[in-house]
């Protein structure tokens, strides 16, 4: 009975047509596996082998891998959603709108962008906690903590830029509200302590940020322009360091 | 009770509710780790030694990972749906009007700080402070894996910092202000006409302090002997404290500005709350 289910499996994956679909068989050995995370684009930031207790998901929660996993789905999502939007005072509500009811799966769409992004702000808050409580900021791994801190507040950024963009009441405010401290900033706020005489409304960090007095159309389209294209980018580039740097020192931290 | 309720269950505050049963339970998982450790001691380098192969260990974890991680963000996004209000109108200003939910806490802070504290110079230090930990942080027990016993002081620093002053301020900022600002319990109907009486009073008036520049200079002094208490913490303990002297004066400054800034916050809550104290130093150029 084995004898004969082997021959058939012989038979079929040395009959032409499997061969022509599959080059070759798989090998079960060490090197193949080596050569599966070297030799694969995606794969090849992994080290070929880790210790253990890494995989363990009470040791890292795996924070940091869903807060990478979210910025992705975001990735995807938002440049779907940039078909359907012009980050305009006149259009980018009624694009919102528009979306929701009349694009098929546009609302699916929405909801998937703003839960992921939601989801992101969560998974690095507690990333950040797991880090801390393992302690594993100490050397060698002191500049990658400070490479993340930065990532938390790129990460909070992204979300803020992309809350005004639906244009709403809850986005114009939450915005006006959250831009509102910047004019109080030290020296560099017209309302800060210690301003000099030409700070003004009209040139203090602020009006940079809002690029107006108010939140306005001007704002919208430097917040779509921060939310969709320089932000993600520093983000990028950010993570890519990050991730360089969990294997350079040494892979996730353990007690050695 | 019904607001709150619909409050609770706003499709934008489903993050905050999130975070109340997350936050417990990694405390409870990585707790229950550190117990382990600390009455069994650290783990021996033979288990440590063991590696496995990224493919196909590490990817399956990743993959069941991602696969489950997705199935929970299709739920959520197929069950509830993202907001959209009314158009945007600069005329109508809601009433509470708030900041996204992660930046709560620091809006709650505007009720103790003046907005040039709140929220620009204590967010500053905070993140400065965050990227500090790992160079003020000399101990170097408890690395990569969980315990209590071998970093009580930093454990407790960071989780009151974390929990308290972040997590259960967003929380309160999110479901307990009303209009106003205000507050308002659970089972308190969010009325936008409560006026409460402003009787707030600075520190030096309290003390019998009437005129300006008496005021100033009273102010300066109690912010001044506040941060004085490091140095003199310092001196006091430096000849026999071992931990001090391997610290070292730059760190030591370091870390007690650092400390006693996070402790003023609390600090601040209790005058407020307690004593209605509006400023501890009034100067001409700003108060705190
Ligand atoms: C966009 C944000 C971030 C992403 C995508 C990210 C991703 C990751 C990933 C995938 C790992 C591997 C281990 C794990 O999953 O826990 C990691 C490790 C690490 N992360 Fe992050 N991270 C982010 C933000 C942060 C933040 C905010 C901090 C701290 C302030 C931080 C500090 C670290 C450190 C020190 C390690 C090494 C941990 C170890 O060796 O045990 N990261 N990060």
């Amino acid at each position: 009975m084995n004898e004969e289910r082997k021959g058939l499996k012989e038979k079929i994956t040395n009959s032409d047509i499997w061969r022509s679909i599959f080059r070759h068989g798989y090998e079960n050995t060490g090197r193949r596996y080596t050569l599966q995370v070297l030799q694969n684009v995606w794969l090849h930031l992994h080290p070929p082998r880790v210790s253990r207790h890494a995989l363990n998901f009470r040791f890292t929660w795996c924070m940091g891998g869903i807060t990478f996993l979210m910025f992705l789905v975001t990735a995807v999502t938002g440049v779907l959603l940039m078909f359907y939007y012009r980050p305009t005072a006149e259009y980018a509500f009624s694009d919102v709108q528009y979306l929701e009811f009349d694009i098929p799966f546009g609302m699916l769409l929405r909801n998937m962008h703003r839960w992921a992004a939601h989801g992101m702000v969560i998974s690095v808050m507690l990333h950040m906690f797991r880090v801390f409580l393992t302690g594993s900021y100490k050397k060698p791994r002191e500049f990658n903590w400070g490479v993340g801190v930065i990532l938390l507040l790129v990460t909070f950024f992204l979300s803020f830029t992309g809350y005004l963009l639906p244009w709403d009441q809850l986005a114009f405010w939450a915005v006006t509200v959250g831009t509102n401290m910047a004019r109080a900033t030290p020296v560099l706020g017209h309302e800060g302590p210690f301003a000099p005489e030409p700070i003004t409304q009209a040139n203090d960090v602020r009006f940079a940020l809002l690029a107006g007095t108010i939140v306005g159309p001007s704002t919208l389209l430097r917040f779509y322009i921060l939310h969709c294209v320089a932000v993600p980018l520093l983000a990028s580039v950010l993570m890519a360091l990050h991730f360089w740097r969990v294997r350079k020192d040494g892979g996730i931290s353990g007690p050695l | 009770m019904e607001h709150f309720i619909a409050l609770v269950t706003k499709p934008d505050n489903v993050p905050i509710v999130a975070i109340l049963f997350l936050i417990p339970y990694f405390l409870w998982l990585s707790y229950r780790q550190a117990r382990q450790t600390d009455l069994a001691g650290v783990p021996s380098d033979a288990a440590l030694n063991d590696k496995v192969y990224v493919w196909p260990y590490l990817c399956r974890n990743e993959f069941i990972c991602a696969i489950i991680v997705m199935l929970v963000l299709g739920i959520w996004s197929i069950t509830i749906d993202a907001p959209l209000e009314e158009p945007s109108d600069p005329t109508k200003t809601p009433n509470p009007s708030k900041a996204p939910w992660y930046f709560l806490a620091l809006q709650e802070m505007l009720v103790y700080f003046d907005p040039w504290v709140a929220g620009v110079v204590l967010p500053g230090l905070i993140i400065a402070g965050l990227i500090a930990i790992p160079y003020v942080d000399i101990n170097p027990k408890g690395k990569g894996y969980y315990t209590i016993k071998e970093r009580p002081f930093a454990l407790a620093v960071f989780c009151f910092g974390f929990i308290i002053l972040w997590i259960v301020l967003m929380v309160v900022g999110t479901f307990l202000r009303g209009p106003g600002w205000n507050f308002f319990a659970p089972w308190q109907k969010w009325d936008p006409h409560l006026v409460v009486p402003l009787t707030n009073v600075n520190l030096s008036y309290l003390f019998g302090i009437r005129d300006e520049p008496t005021a100033n200079f009273f102010g300066f002094v109690v912010v001044a002997g506040y941060y004085a208490l490091g140095p003199i913490f310092y001196v006091w303990k430096q000849k026999s404290s071992r931990f001090l002297q391997e610290l070292g004066l730059v760190r030591y400054i370091l870390v007690s500005f650092l400390f006693l800034t996070m402790l003023a916050l609390p600090i601040k809550m209790v005058l407020r709350l307690g004593l209605n104290i509006k400023y501890v130093w009034v100067s001409p150029w700003f108060n705190i």
